[in-house]
């Protein structure tokens, strides 16, 4: 691996290829989390609270799934679309969960993973110049792909005091007559915000009143520990506008697998399907294969799993609170996002030194967008011995100070 | 309840303090709910899932069934109890199927657990006849893996 990056690096340097790159590419900042992810990788020892999936290996029958489809030969193409099965199992948690309707023949599209749902549904709608509005802190990968679509992100801090969440107040306010459309990510990646039904229903009237179009990513959904998720696109009038984002990596510890999907209305999923079968064709079958699996046998697991994730949230919060680090209770996702403001450092700085010197890795908050300076992203889907020791380390790190 | 059971059955020493904190009850009710549940015998007792042929100790187990008839209108719980006392014998089952009784037996070596069956457990009045299975290899024991821990391949830091 280290040889690789110093290959890139040498590449890099000859700078005889690059005339070749896009501009709209080259203008693409490289995610902050790669500069650190390399730091991270030259050292021994590490505890890693940086880590954006699970600590859960994919539960053994979704694995099974998958090894008896490989046996059983399913390695062809499937629908653009994906299994039909598995989009009907999807529309049926639909209605079982949120009550809301869609048609597994044209609303429901299989995707690789999220991130591949959220690019398509950018570039299903964008015109050149259409700006869309990212609520901050958010997962990384909103911003550059609006970018790549031909729009403009227009990124919209959200605070502490409001508990990361984004308000109707907020949203009206950085809307232009060019607003085209809101992305919502609750519970969120780095902040674990989520927001409550009636936040959603104030944030649905802006909506109408400006007439948006809503991405919304509720891969976390499952993982709420204070009350249910609300989905948007069940609020009143949010069906039509709201393409909803979800997949199985998350709550099912599927990462690597790459299998999410996409809900909307047909001419929407119609757009967006269109770009995927160009782009990708299809999901991987294995993986579609292990998604049945998952959403007909998963739930306990899944349960087991949420239980546990729950059980060191409130170990890593109390930790760091009682620390020093002010840390508001995150009530979903597996992410603390504690302030480290007391220290007098910024989040760049206290987490280079936390990593040279006590060797943890947790993630700066600004890596997520500049309102997120001052933090760091936590994650606790690691094991309980490590996050105790995590801790213990950070308090030798702020004993030091 | 279910949450400190299901924290306690996999690390039985884990404190108080920490259930407390992981479940959001107070330490005094945490160490109170176990007190009781110790009394009540839901929480039977504690207990090391150990890898004995690891320890490099000879340990030879087998899986006894047991063929009972019934007399005097005893039932399988008096012959169950009876054998149970036996300290050779790990654990005794009802089963359902050709046999009636499945024991685990551990001793020291073959000879010792095939005359613990042949004098303790065949002689008894109610045993019509048992099948002695020895134990080649454990994989898995009380829901622990006995191989390598699978570990998960994770990069180091992701988004």
């Amino acid at each position: 691996m280290k040889k690789n990056v110093q290959n890139a690096l040498l590449y890099r340097r000859e700078g005889m290829a690059g005339k070749f790159v896009a501009e709209k590419v080259r203008n693409i900042p490289p995610s902050g989390i790669r500069k650190f992810f390399d730091l991270v990788l030259e050292m021994d020892g590490v505890i890693s609270l940086g880590v954006g999936e699970p600590d859960f290996i994919t539960p053994w029958h979704i694995r099974e799934a998958c090894i008896y489809s490989l046996e059983k030969g399913f390695t062809s193409y499937t629908s653009n679309l994906g299994l039909l099965e598995l989009r009907e199992l999807i529309s049926k948690c639909f209605r079982k969960d949120y009550c809301v309707e869609y048609n597994p023949k044209n609303e429901v599209l299989i995707t690789t993973g999220v991130s591949e749902a959220a690019d398509l549904a950018f570039r299903a709608i964008i015109n050149p110049g259409d700006e869309v509005i990212v609520p901050e802190p958010s997962y990384v990968s909103y911003k550059p792909s609006v970018s790549l679509a031909g729009g403009e992100p227009v990124p919209l801090a959200t605070t502490l005091e409001n508990e990361f969440r984004v308000t109707a107040d907020d949203i009206e306010k950085s809307i232009t007559d060019k607003t085209k459309a809101l992305v919502l990510s609750y519970p969120n990646n780095p902040t674990g915000a989520v927001m409550g039904k009636n936040n959603l229903e104030e944030i649905a009237d802006v909506v109408n009143e400006y007439d948006l179009a809503v991405i919304s990513d509720e891969v976390y959904c499952k993982l709420t520990y204070n009350g249910n998720h609300t989905c948007f696109s069940s609020i009143s009038g949010m069906r039509e506008r709201t393409i909803v984002l979800n997949g199985f990596s998350k709550s099912h510890a599927m990462t690597g697998l790459r299998i999410g999907y996409a809900a909307g209305s047909e001419e929407i999923i119609g757009a967006m399907t269109k770009v995927h079968q160009y782009a990708m064709l299809c999901a991987p079958i294995t993986a579609q294969m292990g998604a049945i699996e998952a959403m007909k046998n998963g739930d306990g697991e899944m349960k087991k799993m949420v239980r546990e994730y729950d059980r060191r949230r409130r170990l890593i919060v109390d930790g760091l609170n009682r620390l020093g680090l002010d840390c508001f209770e995150p009530k979903g996702a597996f992410y603390a996002f504690p302030s480290v403001k007391s220290t007098g450092m910024t989040s760049e700085e206290f987490a280079g030194r936390l990593l040279k010197e006590q060797k943890v890795a947790a993630v700066p908050g600004d890596v997520f967008g500049d309102c997120g300076a001052g933090h760091l992203r936590c994650s606790y889907a690691t094991s309980r011995e490590e996050l105790v020791e995590a801790l213990g380390r950070i308090e030798a790190f702020l004993d030091t100070l | 309840m279910k949450e400190i059971l299901e924290i306690l059955e996999n690390n039985p020493k884990i404190k108080p303090e920490e259930i407390s904190t992981m479940t959001g009850m107070t330490q005094a009710a945490v160490a109170s709910k176990i007190k009781e549940m110790e009394k009540k015998g839901i929480i039977r007792k504690y207990k090391t899932v150990i890898d004995w042929e690891k320890a490099g100790e000879e340990y030879v187990y087998a899986i006894i069934e047991v063929k009972v008839a019934l007399r005097d209108r005893k039932g399988y719980d008096s012959i169950a109890e009876r054998v149970a006392k036996f300290p050779e014998v790990r654990s005794v089952r009802l089963i359902s199927g050709d046999h009636d009784l499945s024991l685990t037996v551990r001793g020291t070596s073959m000879k010792e657990v095939a005359f613990f069956v042949a004098e303790k457990i065949a002689p008894l009045e109610q045993v019509q006849g048992t099948v002695t299975h020895f134990v080649l290899r454990t994989y898995k024991e009380d829901g622990e893996i006995l191989f390598e821990k699978e570990r998960s391949e994770r990069l180091a830091v992701s988004p």
